[in-house]
């Protein structure tokens, strides 16, 4: 079976500078993959190659065998393959209810002018993108504040919001973007909790970034690490654990920080 | 809820088509109809600027789709002797083209780029309408026929304007058709998923682009949009004022668009219809300032903008949250 996403030998040089140096490996349908590595490693970079909002310098990344490096993000969303950000990419001015349903854009069979004119097909489509986000906001457990500003959220809860932008487009594998970043323990387990279920019950697989050694090596079915642009390890928790290289980029912090 | 909005709609047909005229009749200051035919379609215009604003685009060049729409119908008019009512569409359709072809490149820009390309198409309009045989440069054309007679299937629908015993009603009640029929469109396109796909533009791109969102396109179709308007705009003005010059339309009259949004909001779809009449009133009134109209107007625009920044109609707003 081919894997759902293979990053073969991509490349990024921003001038002199080489931000991702050939990195492949291949994502497997329905696991959670993540791709760690210390601060300025290349994650983020990497990231916005694979949903193709940098352009690639060299090396591609193929979705189910087809080529997906070139095209325009929002073609690569349409695809399967849809990105999240980190939390202050939302729609800010408008509420919870509203950005999920928003977000529902591809899943749409009317065309603009058919929302414009109001047809038949354009109002079935909007009841159909209000009670699926009404099942995203119970999926989510964000209920309390689905009318809520998206601009007056908490942290912890726009994080779960860009998560549920995510799912609305109906993604096959959905890129996190660092899903942990400023949480505390309880708040951390219970996302792990969300992104397995994403997986188990949704059945998207999930590629994400991470810094939150702990989280990682409950959650990854595989890990890739980086360092310096280039793919240093890969493997199973246990086997990254036991990595002397992922070890020696890791020097100089806690053993703790990678969940020993 | 609905029912209210109804009742609004129906109150405002009855002031501009009814309460109007007889004040006008009555007191005999025929000329208002003039000003208010102007009202009603720089509105229009307005409306177009407002839309881009509406994708997060700052507009400060409607003024050359205005003078576009005007001399595409004018040419037409007067040299191949189409029907001013088939012109009007036409002169809406040439910008939009045009604006397709601009906007593709121009569009990619942000904040003040964008807005200071904008400022320069009205004068790169302007100096177009100068150098090219067409519009017989700063000479202008002059002499538009009036509007002829519309008619469909041997149904008259609007009389020819040269046998009308006053064109001057005839063009106030054409623009403000004009206006109702942009602002309920407008309204509709807001209040429709185009019109969410473009808030959602407005407020972060990247984001927009990421949830399947053709970004690209939906600011271009904005833009021919908003460039339509101001086409037929300025076809109309050049048919009720019978004559067109590259100065018709130059860069106080794009900023002027962009002002008349600002004042009314940027939040609401009625925003520039408001801010239009406030603001080409306003100007007029403070004429008996004589030499000190100009200070007191830009004096009373700043002090707006820092009190009211979200215009006129966020006041309406600010009396609900404090019900």
């Amino acid at each position: 079976m081919t894997p759902i996403l293979q990053i073969k030998n991509i490349t990024k040089r921003y001038g002199g500078l080489t931000a991702v140096n050939d990195v492949s490996f291949d994502v497997k349908a329905g696991e959670i993959l993540s791709v760690i590595g210390p601060n300025g490693a290349g994650k983020s970079t990497l990231f916005k190659l694979i949903s193709s909002f940098v352009p690639a310098t060299s090396g591609e990344v193929l979705f189910n065998g087809g080529r997906i490096s070139s095209l325009a993000p929002h073609k690569v969303a349409q695809m399967g393959v849809v990105r999240t950000f980190q939390e202050t990419t939302i729609f800010r001015s408008m509420t919870v209810r509203e950005n999920i349903i928003v977000s529902h854009h591809l899943r749409s069979k009317a065309s603009l002018f058919g929302f414009f004119l109001g047809t038949k097909q354009a109002k079935e489509d909007e009841a159909a993108f209000a009670s699926s986000a009404d099942d995203i906001v119970d999926f989510l457990g964000l209920q309390a504040i689905r009318n809520e500003l998206a601009s007056n959220l908490p942290q912890g809860h726009l994080r779960a919001l860009g998560m549920a932008i995510g799912l609305a487009t109906d993604p096959k594998v959905i890129l996190l973007d660092e899903p942990f970043a400023g949480m505390n323990h309880d708040e951390t387990m219970k996302m792990v909790g969300l992104v397995r279920r994403l997986r188990d019950e949704r059945g998207v697989t999930v590629l994400l970034v991470e810094h939150d050694m702990p989280a990682v090596m409950k959650i990854s079915d595989r890990i890739v690490c980086i360092n310096f642009g280039q793919k240093i390890a890969e493997g199973t928790p246990q086997e990254i654990r036991e990595n002397e290289k992922v070890i020696e980029a890791y020097l100089g912090s806690e053993d703790a920080a990678i969940g020993m | 809820m609905i029912g209210k909005k109804l009742l609004g709609f129906i109150a405002f047909l009855v002031v501009v088509f009814v309460l109007v005229p007889l004040f006008i009749s009555a007191t005999g200051r025929w000329d208002f109809f003039y000003t208010l035919t102007s009202v009603a379609l720089l509105s229009v215009g307005a409306a177009g600027v407002w839309l881009t604003f509406y994708i997060g685009r700052i507009n400060i060049g409607q003024g050359a789709y205005a003078l576009i729409g005007g001399y595409v119908s004018t040419i037409l008019v007067t040299q191949a002797n189409v029907s001013f009512w088939l012109t009007l569409p036409l002169a809406g359709l040439f910008c939009a083209i045009i604006s397709v072809a601009i906007g593709f490149p121009i569009l990619r820009l942000r904040g003040v780029y964008f807005a200071m390309v904008t400022l320069v198409l009205t004068e790169v309009a302007r100096l177009t309408a100068l150098a090219l045989p067409i519009t017989n440069g700063a000479k202008g054309i002059t002499s538009i026929p009036l509007p002829g007679e519309l008619s469909i299937f041997g149904l008259t629908i609007i009389p020819a304007f040269g046998t009308l015993s006053n064109p001057r009603f005839g063009f106030y009640i054409m623009a403000v058709l004009l206006m109702i029929i942009t602002y309920l469109v407008l309204w509709r396109i807001v209040n429709s998923r185009l019109g969410h796909l473009c808030r959602s533009l407005q407020q972060n791109e990247e984001l927009s682009a990421s949830i399947g969102v053709n970004t690209a396109y939906l600011r271009v179709l904005a833009y021919a949009i908003s460039s339509f308007f101001g086409g037929i705009a300025g076809a109309m003005f050049a048919s009720i004022a019978q004559s067109i010059y590259p100065s018709s339309f130059v860069v106080a009259d794009s900023v002027n668009f962009m002002l008349y949004c600002f004042l009314g909001g940027l939040g609401y779809v009625f925003g520039p219809m408001l801010g239009t009449l406030l603001l080409y009133f306003g100007w007029d009134l403070l004429s008996i300032a004589r030499e000190y109209q100009l200070l007191i107007y830009s004096g009373v625009m700043i002090l707006l903008m820092l009190v009211l920044p979200n215009g006129v109609l966020s006041l309406l707003d600010k009396k609900e949250g404090s019900r």
